[in-house]
């Protein structure tokens, strides 16, 4: 009796939990795929998400700039990580401490301090909003240090590189052809979580005026307020299935070294 | 870490250094200086930038006027409902988020269920809040699918819910990207508690009842209050959603800094997002701080 109560109760539950998450998505939806005046079916939103030349420019930006994060991150991070390891492990707290930090310091901060900085940058590399990467790096620091973390935890990693180097590799074949293959999973993880961060970022675009996909869905949203809605669930709905194919991916890692 | 390491071979590499004294041994450091000067630069830069920036006078040269300005109603107010909105939305995520992830701990880890809950839950705990904002829009703005709905059936306002766009309004966007981090937080602090201890409190002649308030909840506490703790953080430094939701005015420190940033001037004060910038260090520093410590806490048992 009480066990059929609580199966009930749960169900419900479930159910309830199910609705509130779900109705704003069908809701975005039901915005996203109708003629605001007239109230008839129309496709005009989505099709405007390849058309509209504003919305393709800004969805190019995005994408190009969770690429070049994903292989700032990446170039920045695995060698440090696996260099930590293998030869300074007592700056191991160390770099946790720094790679966790933006998760302390919101990214508002950043962007009140980050003039001077920038000031440089422009000087430097020149005005672009692909410069975003710099920052978007430290933004992703604490997932991808998380993801790599792991996978270089479960890792003899120490032995690897002792059989690599006796064999007469040196360290760049250690880090490159030895231990990143190993912990590949790991780096993927970190490159997904990356680019939909990314590719969701606000914050700091729009506060410094440059147009990445959310910054021009909010732009635009008091003119054309369906285009806005499909855009906004088009991202939303890839980033969903970037962060499934990161749990297939756990799930696959997880199988062999069950044991 | 390195001491366990079974095999003698990380010696020679680590002990030559050593003995060869001290010019050698920042050798292998220096492959961290990439690293640590693309940190130094864009994290710590800036951050240091708002510190200093904060105890400065438009003119140059020190001054507390930032800080003493911090003291005046408007920033007051605004902090104030940040507080109040963090702790809403904290407290509201996290029993919510605690029930569902309990809800979802008992199915078995391969149930569709459970899956598809936590593959939603990442989604919406980590992608932007922009999208979430416009998600509540289109469901009680002006148009939007409830708005229609309920003004069909009961006959309330067609034109959408005005506060949407004000404090209940981001309490209720903001607990929709809570409760999902609470599950993803606290889904692995209810993994870590173990049958056996149940069985051993059943075998003990304890009731589910007496389970709960004497053995899990005392267990489970400070991974609750920490995850609780995250969550403020996590809502204290939002701003996307707020800012999406908000277009005029500044209810919340967020948005104030936002008004600093793009408006020129606010209480007179060219920089004053420093200041506000500072406080907002403060704040999420203290809970950060203390979400740490429980973490320790909790990790002794789950």
């Amino acid at each position: 009796m009480g066990a059929m109560v609580w199966r009930v109760s749960r169900w419900l539950l479930l159910a309830a939990f199910a609705l509130f998450f779900l109705v704003p998505l069908v809701a975005l939806l039901n915005f996203s795929t109708r003629d605001t005046r007239t109230g008839e079916r129309t496709g005009a939103a989505w099709q405007a998400l390849v058309e509209d030349p504003t919305m393709t420019e800004a969805i190019t930006t995005s994408l190009l700039l969770a690429a070049l994060t994903v292989v700032g991150m990446v170039v920045l991070l695995v060698p440090t990580m696996i260099w930590v390891k293998l030869r300074v492990p007592r700056a191991t707290r160390l770099v946790e401490f720094l790679c966790l930090l933006p998760l302390t310091i919101p990214a508002l901060v950043i962007v009140v301090g980050m003039d001077n900085v920038y000031a440089w940058v422009d000087y430097l590399v020149g005005d672009s909003p692909l410069t975003l990467t710099f920052v978007y790096v430290v933004l992703v620091l604490p997932y991808s240090y998380r993801a790599i973390d792991s996978a270089l935890g479960s890792l003899d990693a120490t032995t690897l590189s002792e059989a690599a180097r006796s064999l007469g590799a040196g360290w760049f074949t250690v880090i490159t052809r030895v231990i990143l293959p190993n912990i590949w999973p790991g780096v993927l993880g970190g490159a997904f979580i990356a680019i939909a961060l990314v590719l969701g970022e606000y914050t700091v675009s729009s506060l410094t005026n440059y147009e990445t996909l959310p910054v021009v869905i909010v732009a635009i949203s008091k003119a054309n307020a369906p285009e806005s809605m499909a855009a906004a669930l088009a991202s939303l709905l890839f980033a969903a299935l970037l962060l499934m194919m990161l749990s297939f991916l756990d799930r696959r890692r997880r199988h062999p070294g069950g044991k | 870490m390195s001491e366990t390491a079974p095999l003698a071979g990380p010696a020679p590499a680590a002990a030559a250094p050593r003995r060869t004294g001290r010019s050698f041994g920042i050798g292998p450091s220096v492959g961290l200086l990439p690293f640590l000067a693309f940190v130094g630069i864009f994290l710590v830069v800036p951050t240091v930038t708002v510190c200093i920036g904060a105890f400065q006078a438009d003119e140059g040269g020190f001054s507390l006027e930032k800080i003493r300005l911090l003291g005046e109603e408007t920033p007051l107010k605004a902090l104030r409902q940040s507080l109040v909105l963090s702790l809403s939305s904290a407290v509201v995520g996290a029993v919510l988020g605690a029930l569902l992830a309990y809800l979802v701990v008992t199915a078995p880890p391969t149930s569709i269920v459970r899956r598809t809950v936590t593959a939603v839950c990442g989604v919406l705990a980590q992608f932007g809040g922009v999208t979430l904002a416009f998600a509540w829009m289109a469901t009680l703005g002006f148009g939007g699918l409830l708005t229609n709905l309920l003004a069909d059936s009961v006959g309330a306002d067609p034109n959408g819910s005005s506060w949407l766009y004000e404090m209940p309004g981001l309490v209720l966007v903001y607990t929709y990207f809570q409760i999902p981090l609470m599950v993803i937080v606290f889904l692995p602090a209810l993994e870590g508690l173990r049958p056996q201890w149940r069985e051993a409190a059943v075998n003990l002649g304890a009731t589910t009842w007496q389970y709960w308030t004497q053995v899990a909840f005392p267990l489970l506490r400070p991974a609750f209050l920490g995850s609780a703790l995250l969550l403020f953080a996590n809502a204290f430094a939002a701003y996307a959603t707020a800012a999406a939701l908000v277009s005029q005015g500044a209810p919340i420190t967020p948005l104030l800094i936002r008004n600093s940033l793009t408006s020129e001037i606010v209480l007179g004060q060219a920089n004053f997002a420093y200041a506000l910038a500072l406080e907002m260090i403060v704040v999420v520093a203290l809970v950060m701080g203390l979400y740490a410590w429980l973490l320790k806490r909790t990790s002794r048992w789950l």
